[in-house]
């Protein structure tokens, strides 16, 4: 999707004025972290694993070129081809040259956040296919025309009312004309719509949650199974994935996927863990007949060579943003484009530009709970203090706050001067006050919701000082 | 917890005191608090003159170059202490964590940030566990909530110490809130740059507070305090706010942290 980054602080104000919205926020805010922390109190080896899962990455990425050969060997030894796209436009270009050579006209899609970062569903539709999400929360808001606004709950902005009156506008043409509000008839009516599409379908697409360098595999982590079916009943399978997702073996692989479920859901594993390593094989009862590959760098490769590589450990889990007190008041869609949260504030910029999404690293109380409990260790605060730096440097901060910063720090390197001029004015703030003032000029950032706490009147240093003058 | 101290007669220990300059310029009766508590466990407290603010508001906004220099300049005047105490969990964080990350390229001041980063404690964490024997003052009763500042709980690791000493003051009954470590939405300049959002989290915050039905509200960084005292006012709630240092040295004689008072 085209990035609106740039207008965050207009969505963000709006997210938190939209009741709907902010009763879907509260609702999943509390089930997720209520879940991961059960998950991880029943692990005693849980920072183990994370110390585990943190090395392997970190190794992987040092040797990054030789893993992504390695496995790019395997697929291709396995009767499937690999496809190198260095940005969103050559991944659409070579995802929809596989459709056209394959004669498709129907494309069930998976879940995939690369998937979302290309923006292949528009670009598949432009090109005359039409393209399905089978994910439940991919499919609604596909249905919604809007982009998700979480990486693993897509839809997690979305109340059971909206779905209702949603699946009713829509599902009318597939000869359903009832509405259905509880959730277990939610979930049947868009299986029997979902099913015939699965049936169908020429060519699926999915993303994939880790690469087995080792094997040639990619492995897809679900909870609906829709994965399965997308991958094993068209006769094309196109894998859309980015090139930090390779691991190099199988038993590696086993410490991401313990750490994933628990983070992401507070499950032990997801219900679905599927790997698939090529096309189908002679003895093969199903599969495809082709297997394709997109490996997306999109910045990646530069990301490796600075100061921002430990991002790149990021398995997509989701748990910075349940975590997030600034995600949980505004949701995803404040962000402005696919990513979202702490991860999506570092990302969006080196994807799309500082200068678009600007607002991204700064609007951040730096409280470290995302780092807190991201399984792979990423000094979230770190990554977006950086990029507040480039800012500065790149002179994208404000001029408003780079002017009182400068006067700041003149006076905090001058402490006689420092010591002179805000004494006096401490206590002119103090004058006339009962403990705060309700408006103060030229801090109605403060004072929209809160008082200002006036100062007690005299500075510490002058009090202290005179006070030892005295004794 | 700080190791055992130097025992001779000959010299006690001498801390320097950062009292940071939102108690300098807000609230000094922290500054007083934190050195009544210092000199009352032992310590030859000394108070350079040449402080001012330890640089966070430059470097959390992207000017490494002010940052450094700031840094350079707390560095040397506290390079002189057996310790540094700092009555704020973000500034003693900022010393203790990001300091020696400022001079990456600075063999000399590296040395030297990690020299002082050492030595460099928040006031609860320096406290607690020393002057076991100090009676604390005893309060009329009343009953507190505990506000986990997130510079101090996630770099510095304070969550048990300040609830410890506290804990030691006859008269206090802890109600602990919900979401006790969840950001109150300060975050130094975040608060004017993006005050819907931060008006959003004081507000949860503020609610998490009154929904302990406690007396008041103690935190350990003033900033934070300045922001949930801002919003208790605002709806003419009657928590009162107080600095940890402030109810630890029996110093609550002047009026509460915006005014209030239950």
């Amino acid at each position: 999707m085209q990035s609106v980054a740039h207008e965050f602080k207009a969505h963000a104000r709006r997210a938190l004025q939209d009741t709907t919205l902010q009763h879907a926020l509260a609702r999943a805010k509390g089930g997720f972290i209520d879940q991961r922390r059960t998950a991880i109190e029943a692990l005693p080896e849980f920072d183990e694993l994370r110390a585990c899962a943190k090395q392997i990455k970190n190794h992987t990425l040092a040797h990054l070129d030789y893993y992504l050969e390695r496995y790019e060997a395997q697929v291709k030894a396995d009767g499937g081809q690999v496809h190198w796209a260095r940005g969103p436009e050559e991944a659409r270009r070579i995802v929809i040259d596989i459709c056209r050579a394959a004669g498709a006209r129907r494309i069930t899609k998976g879940k995939s956040m690369v998937g979302e970062e290309i923006a292949i569903n528009p670009a598949l539709e432009a090109a005359g296919f039409e393209a399905i999400e089978t994910d439940l929360g991919e499919y609604i808001i596909q249905l919604a025309k809007e982009p998700p606004s979480h990486i693993i709950a897509p839809a997690v902005h979305k109340t059971r009312g909206e779905i209702t009156e949603l699946f009713y506008a829509h599902h009318r043409s597939h000869g359903i004309n009832e509405r259905v509000s509880d959730v277990a008839s939610i979930v049947n009516e868009a299986r029997s719509v979902l099913r015939e599409a699965f049936v169908t379908a020429d060519v699926g697409i999915t993303g994939a949650n880790f690469l087995v360098a080792q094997t040639g595999s990619s492995i897809l982590v679900t909870n609906e199974g829709n994965g399965d079916l997308t991958c094993s009943l068209p006769r094309v399978h196109i894998v859309t994935a980015s090139i930090e997702k390779v691991v190099p073996t199988l038993e590696d692989l086993a410490v991401f996927l313990r750490l994933l479920g628990r983070s992401a859901t507070g499950q032990e594993m997801s219900s679905y863990t599927s790997i698939f390593t090529g096309p189908k094989r002679n003895a093969d009862l199903d599969g495809p007949a082709e297997y394709h590959v997109v490996l997306l760098d999109h910045g990646r490769s530069a990301m490796l060579g600075n100061e921002f590589r430990e991002m790149l450990r990021c398995i997509r889990c989701g748990a910075c943003l349940n975590h997030c007190p600034v995600y949980g008041s505004i949701g995803g869609h404040s962000y402005g484009w696919v990513y979202s949260g702490p991860m999506g504030a570092v990302l969006t910029p080196l994807m799309v530009g500082l200068r678009e999404a600007a607002d991204l690293p700064n609007a951040c109380t730096l409280n470290g709970r995302c780092q807190e409990v991201c399984p792979m260790g990423i000094p979230l605060p770190t990554m977006l203090r950086r990029l507040r730096m480039r800012e500065f440097e790149q002179n994208l901060t404000g001029a408003r706050s780079r002017w009182l910063l400068s006067i700041w720090a003149f006076l905090a390197k001058r402490p006689r001067l420092y010591q002179t001029l805000l004494r006096p004015f401490v206590r002119l703030l103090a004058i006339g006050s009962r403990g705060t003032r309700r408006s103060l000029p030229l801090a109605r950032g403060w004072t929209q919701s809160r008082d200002f706490p006036t100062p007690q009147g005299r500075t510490f240093q002058s009090l202290y000082r005179a006070r030892q003058r005295k004794q | 917890m700080v190791e055992q101290i130097d025992s001779s007669p000959v010299r006690q220990p001498r801390v320097g005191l950062f009292v940071t300059c939102l108690v300098d310029l807000f609230r000094p009766n922290v500054g007083f608090a934190a050195l009544k508590l210092l000199q009352r466990a032992g310590f030859d407290v000394v108070i350079p003159s040449q402080q001012t603010c330890c640089g966070q508001p430059a470097y959390n906004n992207g000017d490494a170059r002010d940052a450094r220099e700031i840094a350079k300049q707390v560095i040397d005047v506290f390079a002189g202490y057996d310790y540094t105490v700092v009555p704020s969990g973000s500034c003693a964080g900022m010393i203790k964590e990001h300091y020696p990350r400022l001079f990456d390229a600075d063999a000399e001041y590296y040395e030297k940030a990690t020299t002082l980063s050492s030595r460099c404690f928040e006031l609860t964490e320096f406290l607690d566990g020393i002057g076991d024997g100090a009676a604390l003052p005893e309060m009329p009763s009343c009953s507190y909530t505990y506000h986990d500042s997130c510079s101090g709980l996630r770099e510095l690791g304070i969550k048990q110490q300040p609830r410890a000493l506290l804990a030691r003051v006859s008269g206090l009954s802890m109600l602990e809130m919900q979401d006790s470590n969840v950001c109150c939405g300060f975050g130094g300049t975040f608060c004017v740059k993006y005050p819907d959002i931060s008006g959003r989290m004081v507000t949860d915050k503020v609610e998490a507070i009154c929904a302990t039905g406690a007396d008041m509200v103690l935190g350990g960084d003033l900033g934070c305090l300045m922001n949930i005292a801002g919003r208790l006012k605002r709806i003419d709630s009657t928590v009162s706010v107080y600095h940890v240092a402030e109810v630890l040295a029996g110093k609550t004689d002047i009026p509460p942290i915006g005014g209030n008072s239950s």
